[in-house]
């Protein structure tokens, strides 16, 4: 076998909003720079299960806007298959569009009220000329199958399904466009934990039956390790750890990661102690390490130099200047 | 002691001592129709003071529909309860009337809804909607009711309190709309506090937070609480006491380690089957999802998606019996 194929590749991604001041009464504040992503270097490569984890607000969505060309970077790189993902024009792009679903965390509020399951699925296959008219019905029972739905369900509305159903049909949907790549944001939250556990093990079996790629976003590291088979983990517009999510989990070495570990319930121990606070505001930050006012091991180096993502024990990186050691966690 | 503290002293009721515990809550068959289907079919179980017990199970449990009843806030056209539900020395809350509920309602039982978002009022500020309980429910003096919104806003950790008051919710984060709502329910010192699903819309380091907080809060209170929760894991963390319900039915209850560490009915394996834990290598969840309310099974509500189940099952109800150290309603446990 050749080399794998590498399809996301970003360099240096930046995405800077700019924030207008507000009026007040002594006149208008001075406009502020947000930056929402700020150095991301991330490679996919075709047949990857990765995952991106971390807290809201800390660039997941804005990443994900930019893999699919939603949202174009401030600075760096954004490239699909060595192009430019927001020059693509014209057919390259219809062809990015077919070859990278996504997957919303708003299933509902994806799927059209006013259309029937059935034209819900029917309509990528049709902007994608993807078989004759004729073969449509077929495909949709068998898309409708793939994903555990009976076929009857096709002639209803989305608000007469479940939330698990409704998550069923964005998938299905997705399918339809025969992808390369799926992009799912937090797929399986905010539903019951057998819904959630049927969902997973429906992702898990077709990434592994159709050797479909993977980007996965969620707050949860165990949902992340269920489904993927390397993580990155970002903190306020960066990514402060990445590797396999073997080593990843079992010796986090940013103090982020192990926090997030921490915080997963586990059955009859304690609640851990957590991090102290919330994430905090992506305008004007310090220097030094952004974790650092969150961080129970900073030392004051952490809050001049700020760490770039190097080689740790474990095999992954990390973005720390004082890496916990596998021995210490 | 400043005034205010001496004020509370009286107007709110005292703080239980842990060791004589007594029955606060009872439930005793409860029965809820609505529109003439069952929603809630003989649900029986008890709550200690001091104690904090997990209502667990899928959506469609009757989870929350139990804490509304216990709250007084299952009225209106449709709907039939009936059974008992007792609260301390207040009888039947099922007989009572609204004037009645009034003094009971935030002021001895808080609730904690799982959407802190919508629950808040968009249109009033912090300040507003937690002095609101305390001027009106405990009769406090304005400077005093934002003295005590400030101790309470620093109680559920909330820093630089009183510029907080000002804070309309959409001006807060998730987690901290969150510990505002805290300190609102807290805000009359109840006895029980009912938090339905509080963390379910928060990131994992905030929900660890945030059940820690409400644990305190109800600890140092000598409060009870009652957890409406879908994780078994973060139930075994937090509660002392569990009830398993299935479509509105209660399959299996009792202490939580001896529930949750070894369960006997079949739902409660397939729920802990279910949690995702990180070296989970595969998840088992049951097939199917939990029948509308049109659609109940005679019988074992669980039967259809029941792995044992038999033809007694699909024909008769299991009652609720004493196992092994907890109730299970299953005919067979194991």
């Amino acid at each position: 076998m050749s080399k794998p194929e590498t399809l996301f590749r970003l360099l240096d991604a930046q995405k800077v909003y700019n924030i207008n001041g507000g009026w007040s009464l002594l006149g208008r504040s001075d406009p502020q720079q947000l930056a929402a992503l700020d150095g991301v270097t991330l490679t996919v490569e075709r047949g990857d299960s990765l995952a991106i984890v971390g807290e809201s607000g800390s660039g997941k969505s804005t990443l994900l806007r930019v893999l699919l060309g939603l949202t174009s970077t401030s600075e760096g790189r954004a490239l699909y298959r060595s192009q430019e993902i927001d020059s693509l024009t014209g057919d390259p792009r219809r062809l990015f569009q077919r070859e990278v679903a996504m997957i919303y965390q708003d299933a509902r509020g994806s799927l059209n009220p006013r259309m029937r399951v059935t034209d819900l699925i029917a309509e990528p296959l049709r902007h994608h000329q993807l078989c004759s008219e004729a073969k449509v019905p077929g495909r949709i029972t068998a898309l409708l199958e793939r994903v555990g739905l009976p076929a009857d369900i096709a002639e209803r509305y989305p608000s007469q399904l479940s939330g698990g159903q409704v998550r069923r049909i964005a998938i299905a949907r997705a399918l339809a466009a025969e992808p390369l790549v799926i992009v799912a944001d937090e797929a399986a939250s905010g539903l019951d934990v057998s819904t959630q556990a049927q969902l997973l093990n429906l992702l898990r079996d077709l990434q592994r039956d159709m050797g479909l790629t993977l980007v996965f976003i969620t707050h949860d590291l165990s949902v992340a390790s269920y489904l993927c088979s390397r993580i990155a983990v970002m903190y306020l517009g960066r990514i402060v750890e990445t590797g396999a999510t073997k080593s990843v989990l079992k010796a986090p070495a940013h103090p982020y990661t192990r926090a997030l570990l921490n915080a997963s319930p586990r059955f009859f121990e304690p609640i851990a102690e957590t991090l102290a606070g919330e994430i905090p505001s992506p305008i004007n930050l310090p220097p030094g390490c952004r974790f650092a006012g969150r961080c129970p091991d900073a030392q004051a180096a952490c809050r001049q130099t700020d760490p770039i993502l190097a080689e740790a024990d474990g095999g992954q990186k990390a973005a720390c200047l004082y890496p916990l050691t596998p021995g210490s966690v | 002691m400043t005034p205010t503290l001496a004020k509370l002293a009286e107007t709110a009721p005292p703080i239980i001592d842990r060791v004589q515990r007594d029955k606060l809550l009872r439930l005793s068959n409860v029965n809820l129709r609505r529109n003439g289907r069952s929603v809630l079919d003989n649900v029986s179980f008890e709550l200690m003071q001091g104690e904090t017990l997990g209502l667990v199970g899928e959506s469609g449990a009757g989870k929350s529909t139990i804490a509304l009843a216990a709250i007084g806030l299952l009225q209106g056209a449709g709907i039939d309860l009936a059974g008992e539900i007792r609260f301390a020395d207040h009888g039947n809350l099922l007989e009572l009337a609204e004037s009645e509920w009034a003094k009971l309602r935030g002021r001895q039982i808080g609730m904690i809804f799982q959407d802190a978002a919508s629950a808040l009022n968009p249109s009033y500020n912090v300040g507003r909607q937690l002095g609101d309980p305390l001027r009106r429910l405990l009769g406090l003096s304005r400077p005093d009711a934002r003295r005590r919104s400030i101790e309470l806003l620093e109680s559920v950790g909330l820093n630089d309190a009183e510029a907080r008051l000002k804070a309309f919710p959409h001006e807060l984060s998730g987690g901290m709309q969150q510990r505002v709502m805290i300190a609102i329910a807290l805000a009359c010192n109840p006895v029980l506090l009912l938090a339905d699903e509080p963390t379910s819309a928060l990131d994992v380091t905030i929900q660890a937070q945030i059940m820690q907080l409400i644990l305190n809060q109800t600890r140092t209170r000598g409060a009870s609480c009652i957890f409406v929760l879908h994780d078994l894991a973060l139930a075994s963390q937090t509660c002392d006491r569990i009830v398993v319900l299935y479509a509105g039915q209660v399959m299996e209850r009792g202490n939580a380690d001896v529930v949750l560490r070894r369960p006997l009915h079949p739902y409660t394996q397939a729920l802990k089957s279910c949690v995702i834990e990180l070296d989970t290598v595969t998840l088992t969840p049951p097939v199917g999802g939990i029948p509308s309310l049109d659609g109940m099974p005679q019988g074992c509500r669980f039967a259809p998606r029941c792995p044992r189940a038999t033809a007694k099952c699909a024909a008769f109800t299991p009652p609720l019996q004493s196992l092994e150290g907890r109730h299970v309603a299953c005919w067979h446990p194991g």
